[in-house]
This record gives C-alpha cells, sequence and structure tokens, in this order.
C-alpha cells in the first residue's frame, strides 16, 4: 500500500462525492423543469440564465432557515438521524464503475473506486441500512405522523428490499460473478435488458419504491401524513433528507443502468475509454428522466396495495425469473 | 504497535463500550443503536481478517434485518417498562461473580492453546472462495442436510411468528 | 507485523460475557434479548478467527448457520414479545411468572 495509490483513492473518492452532490442539486432542478414542461409551464428560470443558479438559491435559502427541534424529540437521535440516511447514499455508488482505464499524466487509472468480488452484496448491505436514518428520524421526532411515516417507510423498503435482491440475482448467474466490472463488461454483446426484461421491470419498480419516489411515495404522503417522517425537520437536516433521496435517486439509476443497461459501454469505447463517463451520464439521465415521467404521470398507490403489490406480484414475479434463468442456464450448459 | 493493531484496539474498545452500554442504558432505542455499533464493530473485526464475504453478510442479516426488526419492537412495545423500578435482579451479586468466573474460565483454557499468542492468520487476499462455500452448502457429501434442515427452521420460525403477532378477531 | 489470535479471543470473550451479564441481570425482556445477539456475534467472531487462521470450510459454515438460526430466533421471539406485551402490558421478565396467557 504506497502513498500515491492513497491519494489516488482519496481523490476518487473526492470526485464521487463532489458528483453526487452536484448530481443531487442538478437533478431537483432537472425535474422540476421536466415537470413544468409536462404540465406546460416553464419552470423556475429566474435565477441565472434559464434557471441555472435555482439550487444554489435554494441551498442558500436552506441554510439559513431556522432550525426547530421539538421540545420532547430525542435530541440525539433527532440530530443523527439526517447524517445516517445520508452517509449510504453517498458510499453505496463506490462499487460501480465509469469507465476502463484511461492513461493522464503518465499514469494508468481505473475509472473505478474498487472492485470487490462481492460488489452487488456490497450495495444490498448498504441498501439494508439506509432504513435505518428513516425509521429513526420518525420515532425521534415524537410526533404521530412522523412516526407513522417511519414505519410505512421501513415497512416498504424492507419489503421491496427482497424484490431488488432477487432481481439482482439473474445478472449475477449469467456472468458468474458478483463484481460489477465484470458484470459491466459482460454486456459488450448483448444488453442484459433483453436477457432479464422481467429482472429489469422489477429491478425499476422495486427500487422506486426503495427510493420512496412516486408512485410509491407513501411514507411522504401529504394529505394523510403531512409530510411523513420528516415532518419535525427543516432548514439544513431537512435539506440532508432531501439530498439523500436525490442522491439515491441518482444512486439507483447508476446501478441499473449498469445491471441492465450496457453500463459505461457504447459505440466507440474500445478506441476511445474516456468516453465511458459520458455513456454512463448519457444512461443515468435518460434513467432518471423515466423516474420523473412516472412521477408526472402515475397517481399514489394506496397503502394496502402497495405491500400486496410488493409481496404477491414482485416477490414470485422475481423468483420466477431467478429460477427460469437458472434452468435455462442449466440447459445451455449441458 | 503496528496501524493494524491501532485500529483493532480502537474497533475492540467502541465495541466493548458499546456492549457495555447496551446491557446498562434504561432507554430501550437506546439500546438498541448501542447494539448496531456492537454489531458494526464486528463487521469491522471481521474485514481486519479479511473475510468480506461475513463482513458483508453480517451487515446484511445482522444490521440490515435483525437489528431493524428489535427496533420495531422496540417501537411496538412503547413505555413497556417502567424506567423507575430497578432494572435489574435481586441476585446480582451472584451473576457477577458467576459471570467473572466464567470469564477468568473462558480465558484460561483459550491461553493454554499453543496458538493463543501467534499472529492471526487472515483469509486469502481477494477474501474466501465464495465457490467453494457455495458448493459446500449444497453438496451431498458436503452440508446439503443442515442447509436443507436450515430452510426448514426458517419456514417453521415465519410461520410461528406470523400465527404469535397476528392478531386474532374476537369470536 | 498483524494482530495476534489473543485480541481477537479476548475481545469475543469480554463481549459474551457482558452478554451474559445482560441476560442474567435486565428484566427487560428486549435487553436481554440484545444480549443473547452480542453473545451470538462473539461466537460468530470465534468462529471466523478460526476459521481464517486454520483456513477451514467448517468454520465458516458454522457462522452461516448460526446466523440463520439467530434470525429464526428473533422472528419468532420478538413476534412473541409483542403479542405478550399486548395481553399484559409490560415486558418485565420478573412478571412473566404465569403460563395462562
Amino acid at each position: 500500500m504506497n502513498a500515491t495509490l492513497v491519494i489516488e483513492w482519496v481523490v476518487k473518492s473526492l470526485v464521487i462525492i463532489l458528483v453526487l452532490t452536484g448530481g443531487f442539486a442538478y437533478t431537483t432542478l432537472y425535474e422540476r423543469k421536466v415537470l413544468a414542461r409536462m404540465q406546460v409551464r416553464r419552470g423556475p428560470n429566474r435565477a441565472g440564465p434559464l434557471g441555472i443558479l435555482q439550487p444554489v438559491a435554494d441551498g442558500i435559502k436552506l441554510i439559513f432557515k431556522e432550525e426547530l427541534t421539538p421540545h420532547n424529540a430525542d435530541k440525539f437521535i433527532f440530530t443523527v438521524a439526517p447524517v445516517i440516511t445520508v452517509v449510504p447514499a453517498l458510499v453505496i455508488t463506490a462499487v460501480v464503475p465509469w469507465g476502463r482505464e484511461i492513461s493522464l499524466f503518465g499514469r494508468t487509472f481505473t475509472l473505478y473506486l474498487s472492485n470487490v468480488n462481492v460488489a452487488v452484496l456490497y450495495i444490498l448491505s448498504v441498501t439494508s441500512i439506509s432504513v435505518y436514518g428513516i425509521t429513526l428520524a420518525g420515532w425521534s421526532s415524537n410526533n404521530k405522523y412522523a412516526t407513522l411515516g417511519g414505519v410505512r417507510a421501513t415497512a416498504q423498503m424492507i419489503s421491496y428490499e427482497l424484490a431488488l435482491g432477487c432481481a439482482y440475482i439473474g445478472p449475477i448467474l449469467i456472468v458468474g460473478s458478483m463484481s460489477l466490472v465484470d458484470i459491466v463488461e459482460a454486456q459488450a454483446g448483448v444488453w442484459f435488458i433483453f436477457l432479464q426484461p422481467v429482472a429489469f421491470l422489477v429491478y425499476f419498480l422495486a427500487s422506486l419504491a426503495e427510493v420512496n419516489r412516486a408512485p410509491f411515495d407513501m411514507p411522504e404522503a401529504e394529505q394523510e401524513l403531512t409530510a411523513g417522517y420528516h415532518t419535525e425537520y427543516s432548514g439544513m437536516k431537512f435539506a440532508l433528507f432531501f439530498m439523500a433521496e436525490y442522491i439515491k435517486m441518482i444512486a439507483v439509476a447508476m446501478i441499473g443502468v449498469s445491471l441492465f443497461l450496457g453500463g459505461y459501454l457504447g459505440p466507440g469505447i474500445d478506441r476511445f475509454p474516456i468516453l465511458g463517463p459520458v455513456y454512463l451520464f448519457i444512461k443515468v439521465a435518460v434513467w432518471l428522466f423515466v423516474i420523473i415521467w412516472v412521477r408526472a404521470t402515475l397517481p399514489r398507490i394506496r397503502y394496502d396495495r402497495l405491500m400486496a403489490l410488493g409481496w404477491k406480484v414482485m416477490f414470485p414475479l422475481a423468483l420466477l425469473s431467478v429460477m427460469i434463468t437458472a434452468l435455462v442456464l442449466l440447459f445451455v450448459e449441458s | 504497535m503496528t496501524i493494524m493493531q491501532i485500529i483493532f484496539l480502537i474497533t475492540a474498545s467502541v465495541t466493548l463500550f458499546a456492549a457495555l452500554m447496551v446491557v446498562s442504558t434504561r432507554k430501550m432505542m437506546h439500546a438498541a443503536m448501542w447494539l448496531i455499533l456492537v454489531l458494526f464493530g464486528v463487521t469491522i473485526t471481521f474485514a481486519l481478517l479479511e473475510t468480506r464475504f461475513f463482513a458483508i453478510v453480517q451487515l446484511v442479516i445482522y444490521i440490515g434485518a435483525i437489528a431493524i426488526l428489535i427496533i420495531f419492537a422496540v417501537m411496538l412495545t412503547r413505555r413497556s417498562m417502567n424506567a423507575d423500578v430497578p432494572q435489574v435482579n435481586r441476585n446480582w451479586w451472584l451473576v457477577m461473580v458467576s459471570s467473572l468466573a466464567l470469564f477468568v474460565g473462558l480465558v484460561t483454557v483459550m491461553s493454554v492453546w499453543e496458538g493463543f499468542f501467534v499472529t492471526a492468520r487472515t483469509a486469502p487476499p481477494g477474501g474466501e472462495n465464495l465457490v467453494q462455500l457455495g458448493t459446500a452448502l449444497v453438496d451431498p457429501n458436503g452440508f446439503v442436510l443442515p442447509f436443507e434442515v436450515a430452510s426448514l427452521v426458517l419456514l417453521a420460525a415465519m410461520v410461528g411468528a406470523i400465527y404469535v403477532a397476528a392478531e386474532r378477531k374476537e369470536k | 507485523m498483524g494482530i495476534p489470535v489473543s485480541y481477537y479471543l479476548v475481545l469475543s470473550a469480554i463481549m459474551f460475557v457482558i452478554g451474559i451479564l445482560g441476560v442474567l441481570l435486565r428484566r427487560n425482556a428486549l435487553v436481554t434479548f440484545m444480549s443473547l445477539e452480542m453473545m451470538f456475534n462473539a461466537a460468530n467472531l470465534i468462529f471466523v478467527t478460526f476459521a481464517a487462521y486454520y483456513r477451514v470450510l467448517t468454520g465458516q459454515i458454522f457462522v452461516f448457520f448460526v446466523m440463520t438460526v439467530a434470525a429464526a430466533e428473533v422472528a419468532v421471539g420478538l413476534a412473541l414479545m409483542v403479542a405478550i406485551f399486548r395481553t399484559k402490558h409490560s415486558i418485565d421478565l420478573d412478571q412473566m411468572s404465569s403460563l395462562k396467557g
């Protein structure tokens, strides 16, 4: 373990975090713009040309807002919960590759932070931790709506985690490796969305539920729960929850793209490896557009329907997909 | 003292402090939080042994599932116990003596073993051999019987938990 | 260079004893449960240490089964606890003295 390697890791981690936080800021703008266009409006257009300074303005506003802590709240957990929510969102993309090797300043860099052989398991484990922040936020607020929102969110996320986990198994079975680099490289011929359409569908829907996006945004249903688990949060603490939600959106898009849409692969990648991050960016942008499109189109599902969908439709479907994949692979091999 | 040893000692002291807090704190939710810290410490210890698979399985199963279930139980049994009543048994001195004796006994037995002060071997670089582990679990000459029994145990636990916790309609 | 085996073993032993203290001392059933989980973890730690030391598979497989059993135990135990709380409005172990629910 030499010094340059450590510096390389630190720089890569910083780049990932900066890209994710910057991506968060501009995903909010992207979402507002796209939603506005779908509703025949213009969206934010006052701060800067075409409104590109809007996220900065929002951030400044949130920083200077007064922070309230409810009188009977559990102070420590109340303060820690937003941080616990953000950290998993920031670290989850550490195993997603951005591209192949490139040469820069006379050195060869790999465009991924780490290529561990249990990458998919790592993603699953970080997903399972990300439930905590929301549960604890709901509980520590000492507020009925917040607690209900927290419990709903936890139940929803745990239920959909199963389907999500099964959706990962299809690509893993085909490639025979849990490393995301191997999985992306195996899609040079054909993307896994064509080999695993059911798993892709399950992944897409379950990931929407996992990041609490419409139409599965039950935990934050304004009409019945005011704002769900973050009812009592304001100022920077609220901004952290907001940030976690959008970073998780980007993260599930990145992971989904790597699993099913060929990740950083695209035409000309063999000649110009630097194109890898560009392709990844384009695909993630398209994925985010679809997520926003779904939000603009579909109404919220009732909570019991949501659980029934998770347990009675998605999970059996994902299991069936895994079984068929395994059988076909066995048949092809023999 | 190498860097690894210092990392280990910090992890161990945090883990043990958290373990003590689990046992001694009065607020249930805080006890659950300290428990999560203990589980996290064990995860780091697994990582120090280079057993990446078990570190991550520990994270998924213990922190991601079991601790969440415990937090749910804490939320469902709010104000379950008056914090003013004594939290410990009457025979606490007996417990202290016997557990101290147990600890001394454990360490004595272990320190007799000749490998006690030897440097621990970590798993081979790159983590455990997952293919070997997976094959052993479904190999008829390996552990396929315990594996199947474990799945039965899980099924029985699931059915039992639903039966016990389900609210029955009054007849 | 590395870390002596004794560190892992003593860490595990202390954790196990703290777990026992929790089980025997506390009257709250949930804390007892958490202490049980700590004892499971202490045992797992020793298994993993020795599995890595001797480079054998059996230790790892045992950890696998301990985790399975722990998961099953938590599911049933917590369901029981919630059911008891519903009828008695307390999870004080000292008050769980009657066999009739």
